[in-house]
């Protein structure tokens, strides 16, 4: 490869915030490419965000931490969030919990050590009349049964390693 | 996907971009004396009138000015401005065009939840099709010197950026913090210019006004709360879904529709609305009785009541954004005084302080998060007391 990681990631964010108006509003559009594009917001990717708008790294990671779909930990390629408030709750969010648990291997919070999938709550993301919901990166699924988890999961890892993960990157650009 | 749609909405019945024709026939003040004439107030929870509203913006003086459409849609049990903009983007965006319009903006934004990204290839072609057919652009249906058009914006998953100026702060690329207000964002909003800030269902209805006239919307719901209203139903009930109603249908009317006739409570507004117990089922939906953006949470007569208060108010201590201590704190002590009542350890006295806290809560907050936050625990402590007090230690069912 001709490029390393961070002259892409460098090229990527500069394109980025000029694409978005070059000034502080381009901040958070940027940093939701990042995320989307690197599944990490790195310390690396914080300064050059921070230089290219000429403002102080810290203010970047304020930012950074403040939103819960911005991380600057690395996360899976895959982040599953199941709904946790109430009407999903009452529609028995715990057991599609617990499934997803034992079928990856790992808590609320993790990732699997491959790096493929993050676990995480969400709160209410407007499929309440269809519970228990989750999201698969930016994909919903309802009514979800701890007999469709399994199903969900294979969903994803049947785009490992192939085409559809490329394109969707192109296609977001 | 799109889900329960229960019955046709009057949103589907408007002759397409007629009222934006109507409403480019007439001068911008009478646009917006046909939206206060309409008596249509904000639906996106507080309520305030929208004609006030844009003439507020209207009268500030600056050439630049923004119509923000707040589709952060975050309050938990609501889900009707997603069906909207699945099904009827054109009227929200139409709506914005008339905002824009009526105040003199020529930039639209919508504030889209990251939570609902998959609608938004959806929502660019919509736009893109209005761009070609000069309902967005230069001189727009060949108005002369009226230009407008609409971007996306995306939020990262924050409950408390649904907040006015918090949307604003974040849309400057900033922590979603509130400001205090005043100044208003009609006075000094994104990047300092005057803005309007509406919901998602207000923007369509605002179309609908123009394109059927004041006096029909008027005529609907009560007095003080005129017009229809989506309503986000969820919960125990046969029939969950999106509902149209028009203001000030009693509670009982509204449960007999959806297949929720049993229900011991019901949870209006969402997390940061009140518990409606069995009864005062008799009382209206609508800004002088009970006002709501339209969250319905039935609960049936199997639900423990103390676990509804703490899956709210772990929403609360998750989602506040840590700016102002009594919310901060607060929230925290309510859930460890909730987890006491689980465990039957709370004394008489002690919840009376948790009370305290909470009415502390709603007065010294900064902003409609910490405000609200202790309405669910405190209306539950009213009409529930005897389901909260002396529980033995038993893990309630369906607790984490
Ligand atoms: C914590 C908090 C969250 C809010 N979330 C939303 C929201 O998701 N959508 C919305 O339209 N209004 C929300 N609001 C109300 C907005 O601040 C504002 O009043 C509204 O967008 C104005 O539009 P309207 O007058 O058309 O209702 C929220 C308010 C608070 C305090
Ligand atoms: S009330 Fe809560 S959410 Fe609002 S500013 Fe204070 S800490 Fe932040
Ligand atoms: S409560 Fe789960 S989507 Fe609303």
């Amino acid at each position: 490869m001709l490029v390393t990681e961070r002259d892409r990631v460098k090229e990527d964010i500069v394109r980025w915030v000029e694409q978005y108006g070059g000034n502080r509003s381009a901040l958070i559009p940027t940093l939701q490419e990042l995320q989307r594009k690197y599944s990490q917001i790195t310390d690396f990717a914080m300064q050059v965000v921070a230089d290219a708008l000429d403002i102080h790294p810290a203010e970047v990671y304020g930012v950074v931490s403040f939103y819960s779909f911005l991380d600057h930990r690395p996360k899976g390629k895959f982040v599953i969030r199941l709904c946790r408030t109430l009407s999903c709750d009452m529609q028995g969010k715990d057991r599609v919990a617990r499934q997803l648990e034992n079928d990856l291997g790992i808590r609320f919070g993790e990732t699997t050590p491959d790096g493929k999938f993050t676990l995480e709550w969400a709160n209410c993301i407007g499929m309440c009349d269809q519970g228990p919901a989750l999201l698969v990166n930016e994909q919903v699924f309802t009514r979800v049964t701890p007999e469709k988890v399994h199903d969900i999961l294979e969903g994803c890892r049947r785009t490992f390693g192939v085409y559809a993960l490329e394109q969707k990157e192109e296609h977001l650009v | 996907m799109n889900g329960t749609l229960v019955g046709p909405l009057t949103f589907g019945s408007v002759e397409p971009n007629s009222g934006l024709k109507n409403a480019l026939g007439k001068n911008r003040a009478d646009v917006i004396a046909d939206i206060s004439a309409s008596g249509i107030k904000g639906r996106g929870g507080a309520g305030f009138p929208t004609g006030v509203k844009w003439n507020l913006a209207a009268a500030a003086k600056d050439d630049r000015k923004f119509v923000v459409c707040n589709a952060d849609e975050g309050e938990p049990g609501t889900f009707k401005d997603r069906v909207i903009l699945s099904e009827y983007a054109d009227l929200v965006f139409e709506g914005m065009t008339i905002a824009g319009y009526a105040i003199g903006a020529t930039q639209g934004i919508v504030y889209l939840r990251g939570e609902y990204s998959y609608l938004r290839a959806l929502l660019e072609a919509v736009l893109e099709k209005r761009r070609q057919q000069n309902l967005l652009g230069e001189d727009i249906l060949k108005k002369k010197g009226f230009h407008f058009d609409i971007a996306i914006r995306m939020g990262s998953g924050a409950y408390v950026c649904g907040e006015e100026t918090a949307l604003i702060e974040s849309l400057e690329g900033h922590r979603g913090e509130p400001r205090n207000r005043p100044p208003f964002p009609v006075d000094t909003g994104f990047m300092g210019h005057p803005t309007v800030v509406n919901n998602v269902e207000t923007l369509a209805w605002a179309a609908c006004i123009l394109a059927k006239g004041p006096e029909w919307f008027k005529k609907i719901g009560t007095e003080k709360s005129t017009g229809l209203k989506l309503f986000s139903v969820s919960g125990d009930c046969a029939r969950p879904g999106v509902y149209e109603f028009p203001m000030g249908i009693t509670i009982a009317q509204l449960l007999k529709e959806v297949g929720g006739e049993n229900a011991k409570a019901v949870q209006v507004g969402g997390a940061s609305g009140r518990i409606v117990p069995a009864k005062e089922f008799e009382r209206t939906l609508a800004y002088e009785d009970i006002p709501t953006g339209g969250s319905i949470i039935v609960l049936g007569p199997q639900r423990d009541m103390l676990h509804v208060a703490r899956n709210f108010m772990e929403f609360f201590v998750e989602e506040s954004c840590g700016q102002c201590t009594p919310c901060r704190e607060g929230t925290q002590k309510l859930l460890e005084g909730i987890e006491l009542l689980e465990q039957g350890k709370c004394s008489t006295r002690y919840l009376h302080e948790l009370c305290a806290l909470g009415e502390t809560m709603q007065l010294a907050s900064k902003c409609g998060l910490g405000q609200s936050a202790p309405n669910a625990f405190l209306s539950i402590v009213q009409h529930f007391r005897e389901e909260l007090m002396g529980r033995n230690n038993l893990i309630p069912a369906g607790k984490e």
